[in-house]
């Protein structure tokens, strides 16, 4: 019997994806654990697969179309059967997903609209391979669509359903005032969307609010740019609302470009703004000589005919410092502080519109060589937003490097639940002091920031010692 | 209006109920000669003599069933128990006889008596003495049960509750007697059933009675400065409950709180958890929360006594538990 296939949720915090490709045309045959199509989450482009057997009866989005989680894309089913029925659905799911989220009906309704269970990340994370021919046979996602409605991107509120933890008043507010809960970040336990946080959105004017434009007198050409207001009354609550006061409200003036949040600026924004305002950030700033370093990498380099990049040798010295230190690679929770056994490094990656850190995995394990030709392989699938989400999680430790743009040093925000990240400066010429002479010698900064409950003052400049010692005897990095 | 103590106000209402209507009399332990345990009685037996104000033996049991026969052939009595503790000894007669005798007659033999004493903990009494026992007797259907928190409610409520013809369980504060507090002047009673706003507010519902009811208001008032606006209410009647104030209270603020002395599984606060929880379902921005005594019998020591009941700081904390402000 034909079913609606549904936009999968990839990652805990996909809310909506992009179809950025259909890899089976309509007609063909689907084998569960196929390609269906390439979808974009807010992490990374990644591969829907079937779970499913039959064929692509219809394709009800194209490509680059961006949907919902939940939504309606495609239809499958037996070739010749009558589907008119699933199409009316669809469009219906679709269209009263467009309209006031106030009936969340119509897809529950649906024959096939059984209990899913939830999208659970898959078990296995394999490793990537170092030659990156083992994503083809990465295993099989079971995407299991989330019951949501459907909206259009551009649409605003449709009820969230099933996915969005929100107290009942929030909800109730929410259809009220016209907000979108997918669009509201909670600030509740684990996340849940709370009266003020609806407030907070239907009061900074939110796209999501729905507001048809109350206009009550011509508007200048200048003010179509503003945000619509949405007419909701002022939480007359005084109850401390952190995110509100975060929230900048300021209308954008008509020459300003507003350049809408993607998915992972959105929870770029949300993740760094938690850490710093949540975690207890210090800072420790070391100069390393890196004469030594920049030879022995020079050499290295020769002999492998390989190109050792100064960020291998810091990742490498930052895992061999945290085995010696297991202190430091830890990471706080309410109840206890968990020192990790593995030491996993997590690199920033600029990417075109975010940043993402993929995880080298035991990398105190690793040679100077694996670790190169995996930050080499994951930093260009992250470039491309290839990396699967269980590859950009995890990681113990973190390091940032900006020394290829010049930045002499800088303070980088902790990736929680780490406890620390290392930020690289720039390796400069600067006149030393060596014996009584002064000479050119090689230097570069490292600041270490740390969470303070976990790493105190000390240990930090233990660690920072120690990855520096390593870096200035770099032969340690050979094993 | 005229200031008085906690017992003074209870005395009051006896000593007017009795002047107003000569079948009632005061029966119990320590009453007559020794002026009652905790001095509720003080000069009664002077004033009402042998008849009205009676000593009796330590014998719950007994005392209580006589109160209850007497009931049933048209007197009013008024049966003080020396603790709530003690009334367990009388159990069978408040269950089985006081709540039923009513229904079982077909309406034939009404109940009009008061059981009054005090409840909950007090100070190092240990667990046999320091018990809150309001969560068994609201169990049981056909009895009313009366929680005053200060002075004015203490005798508008009893004066209620002599009037009422039904058989009441009227627990008193056992640390609350010398507790002061305006009561207004010349006659007035307060009707069993309707609960009272202590403390307007706008951000969270605190639900509590007898001493709680203090408690609640101390953490109010510690908490204002912080720009958390706490309603207090207080149910003041158990049984029957005021359901429509309390959910209309939390209804206005989205969260609630409950305190209870009593222990925590079964008790009143999780009958009034499942009533917020349906009536106000919409309405709720977090889980109604309750702080409760702790789930095990009092200890005799100081220091654990207190980490049995709740507390200024457990409350603060809970308080900020329901507002995610933690």
């Amino acid at each position: 019997m034909a079913q609606i296939l549904d936009m999968p949720q990839l990652s805990d915090t996909m809310r909506e994806g992009v179809l950025r490709k259909w890899r089976k045309n309509e007609g063909d045959k689907i084998a569960p654990g196929e390609l269906l199509a390439e979808v974009e989450t807010d992490k990374a482009t990644m591969d829907f697969e079937a779970f499913d057997e039959g064929v692509l009866l219809k394709r009800l989005i194209g490509d680059g179309t961006t949907v919902p989680v939940g939504s309606p894309i495609a239809i499958i089913g037996k070739t010749g059967e009558d589907i008119t029925a699933l199409v009316e659905q669809a469009k219906a799911r679709s269209a009263s997903g467009g309209k006031k989220p106030a009936a969340p009906a119509p897809a529950a309704k649906a024959p096939e609209a059984k209990p899913t269970p939830a999208p659970a990340p898959a078990p296995a994370a394999a490793p990537a391979a170092p030659n990156g021919a083992a994503r083809a046979a990465a295993p099989a996602r079971p995407a299991a669509p989330a019951p949501a409605q459907v909206s259009r991107p551009a649409a605003a509120p449709a009820p969230a359903a099933g996915k969005v933890l929100a107290s009942p008043l929030a909800r109730k507010l929410a259809t009220d005032l016209g907000v979108d809960l997918r669009a509201v970040q909670g600030t509740g336990p684990g996340g849940r969307i709370v009266e003020r946080d609806v407030k907070a959105v239907a009061d900074g004017g939110s796209s999501a609010a729905s507001a048809p434009a109350n206009d009550t007198a011509p508007a200048e050409a200048a003010a179509q740019a503003e945000p619509a207001k949405p007419a909701a009354p002022l939480p007359d609550k005084i109850i401390p609302d952190r995110r509100a006061e975060a929230r900048p409200a300021a209308p954008v003036p008509s020459d300003d470009v507003e350049k809408p949040l993607s998915m992972m600026r959105r929870t770029i924004a949300r993740r760094l703004l938690e850490s710093k305002t949540s975690i207890p950030h210090f800072y420790l700033t070391m100069d390393v000589d890196m004469d030594a370093a920049m030879e022995f990498r020079s050499q290295v380099s020769q002999v492998h005919n390989a190109k050792l990049s100064i960020n291998d040798l810091v990742i490498k010295a930052s895992a061999l410092a945290l085995r010696r230190i297991p202190e430091a690679n830890a990471s706080f929770t309410d109840e206890a502080i968990v020192e990790h056994a593995r030491v996993d490094v997590g690199m920033a990656v600029a990417i075109e519109d975010g940043l993402v850190t993929p995880v080298i995995r035991d990398a105190d394990h690793k040679t100077l060589g694996q670790i190169s030709n995996e930050a080499h392989e994951m930093a260009k699938r992250a470039r491309d937003r290839k990396l699967r989400p269980e590859e950009m999680t995890g990681a113990t430790f973190s390091v940032s490097n900006l020394g290829m743009l010049g930045i002499r040093d800088f303070c980088a925000i902790i990736n929680p639940p780490e406890a620390a990240i290392l930020a690289v400066g720039a390796v400069r010429k600067e006149p030393v002091v060596k014996g009584d002479k002064i000479v050119i010698g090689q230097r570069m900064s490292l600041t270490l920031s740390c969470d303070h409950r976990v790493i105190d003052g000390a240990l930090g400049a233990k660690l920072l010692q120690a990855i520096t010692s390593i870096l200035e005897r770099p032969i340690a990095l050979a094993f | 209006m005229p200031t008085v103590a906690y017992r003074e106000a209870l005395n009051q209402a006896m000593a007017e109920e009795m002047e107003r209507d000569d079948r009632i009399f005061l029966m119990g332990e320590e009453v007559g000669h020794y002026n009652g345990a905790y001095k509720v009685s003080k000069g009664l037996l002077d004033k009402f003599g042998e008849k009205r104000v009676i000593d009796t033996p330590i014998a719950e049991g007994g005392f209580v069933g006589v109160g209850i026969g007497a009931a049933m052939v048209g007197l009013r009595p008024i049966i003080e128990l020396m603790t709530w503790n003690f009334s367990l000894v009388a159990a069978d007669q408040l269950i089985n006889n006081a709540a039923k005798i009513r229904q079982m007659s077909g309406g034939q033999f009404t109940l009009p008596v008061v059981f009054r004493g005090p409840g909950g903990s007090a100070h190092q009494l240990a667990a046999q003495h320091s018990q809150s026992t309001e969560a068994l007797w609201a169990h049981i259907p056909g009895l009313k049960v009366v929680m005053p928190a200060n002075p004015k409610d203490a005798k508008g409520l009893l004066k209620s509750a002599i009037r009422d013809d039904n058989p009441i369980v009227f627990i008193e504060g056992e640390v609350m007697y010398g507790d002061q507090g305006e009561i207004p002047e010349g006659e007035y009673t307060i009707p069993l059933g309707v609960a009272e706003v202590k403390r307007q507010g706008k951000d969270l519902t605190i639900i509590g009675w007898s001493k709680m009811v203090k408690l609640a208001l101390q953490v109010a008032e510690q908490l204002a400065p912080e720009g958390i606006d706490i309603e207090v209410v207080d149910p003041r009647t158990i049984r029957p409950l005021d359901e429509a104030l309390l959910v209309q209270s939390v209804k206005k603020t989205g969260r609630c709180l409950i305190l209870e002395e009593g222990w925590p599984f079964n008790g009143v606060g999780a009958e009034i958890a499942y009533r917020i929880g349906k009536a106000c379902f919409d309405d709720l921005d977090a889980p109604v929360e309750r702080l409760t005594g702790a789930d095990m019998p009092m200890p005799y020591n100081h220091h654990l006594e207190a980490m049995c009941v709740p507390d200024a700081a457990r409350t603060i904390a809970a308080v900020k538990r329901v507002l995610y402000l933690e």
